[in-house]
């Protein structure tokens, strides 16, 4: 639902090899999602690590689910970020694009996330504004 | 300091005497390792290892600040491989310990100059257009005019004059001549031509 549509051809992370064939095994929407709350979820996750998930991330045609989004916000708080925290929201939102229900949707299902960390959203520093 | 540049020199005049080609070799790599550490430390502050590394005995590589990992925005890749701000000041740096404790307790400030001190421009700024396309057009439609302008002047002082065969007299008697030879009778021009009341075809 918050999917476009999936570029199966270029998952870094990818254990298996997405190809156009109709005969192997295509990664399902819920595969993906697990794979990459699992990613963030590292306990131990570095900065790097963040940033070249996060990176990767926005480079592929969707809008992450939320609770991938939550995995991320997460794993900033665990390296102390709150700026990367603040930036990851407002790259989602970038990505929506023209598709301006989508943020609000992710804001209210991350809205518990977001008050327990103590995350504010651009909106509410007034830096969606110029 | 002159220490070591002096007894770098004496070990490269000293090399002269080695007996052995190792041993040569030997002088000058530790003599340019001596100066190389010195220069090291030279360098901009941005040098991330301290290790020296040696290639072939001639030296040090010294690290240009464009090979480092730099800052950019862009909106395909929102957490850069750098902070903006590297050296802190210190309102910045207490700013940061705070930030180790309950995000809860910054304040809207806080938080903006935590956001400033990772990033230069937001999404928003980032992605604001400018108004230099007009400038561009601009410039693009002035130099169309000069190249008209020129054109203008090359035909008046350039250009010799044209021939003959352009005169309106001279076209007339082409176009006669045409139509006596019935040039495209069938469907050009001698076709649209009556012959009978000598004048176009209505």
């Amino acid at each position: 639902m918050v999917r476009e549509r999936r570029d199966l051809y270029s998952l870094p992370d990818a254990p298996l090899a997405s190809r156009c064939y109709s005969h192997s095994k295509v990664e399902t929407d819920e595969e993906f999602d697990a794979r990459w709350v699992t990613y963030f979820s590292k306990p131990d996750i570095d900065a790097w690590e963040l940033k070249k998930g996060m990176n990767t991330l926005i480079g592929y045609d969707l809008v992450p689910e939320p609770k991938i989004v939550d995995s991320a916000l997460r794993a900033c708080r665990r390296l102390n970020d709150l700026a990367s925290a603040i930036r990851i929201l407002e790259a989602v939102k970038d990505k929506s694009g023209p598709h301006k229900d989508i943020y609000p949707y992710l804001i209210q299902e991350l809205k518990p996330t977001l008050t327990e960390l103590g995350i504010s959203t651009p909106e509410e520093l007034g830096m969606d504004k110029l | 300091m002159y220490f070591r540049f002096i007894t770098s020199l004496m070990l490269l005049l000293f090399a002269a005497s080695a007996k052995r080609v190792e041993d040569f070799f030997l002088y000058i790599f530790f003599s340019f390792r001596m100066l190389a550490t010195r220069a090291l430390s030279l360098v901009s502050k941005r040098v991330i290892s301290t290790s020296i590394c040696v290639r072939g005995g001639h030296g040090v590589a010294k690290v240009d600040d464009y090979a480092l990992p730099s800052y950019f925005d862009r909106r395909e890749n929102p957490l850069p491989d750098v902070r903006f701000v590297t050296d802190l000041s210190p309102v910045q740096k207490s700013l940061k310990e705070k930030e180790k404790g309950s995000w809860a307790t910054l304040s809207n400030d806080e938080k903006i100059a935590l956001y400033r001190i990772s990033f230069k421009k937001s999404f928003a700024e980032m992605n604001k257009g400018s108004n230099e396309w007009k400038s561009v057009v601009a410039g693009m439609l002035f130099f169309i005019g000069v190249t008209g302008l020129v054109v203008l002047w090359q035909r008046k002082f350039v250009y010799g004059p044209v021939p003959p065969t352009f005169e309106t007299e001279w076209k007339e008697k082409e176009l006669q001549r045409m139509l006596d030879m019935r040039i495209n009778p069938v469907e050009g021009i001698s076709a649209k031509w009556d012959y009978e009341n000598k004048e176009w075809k209505k």
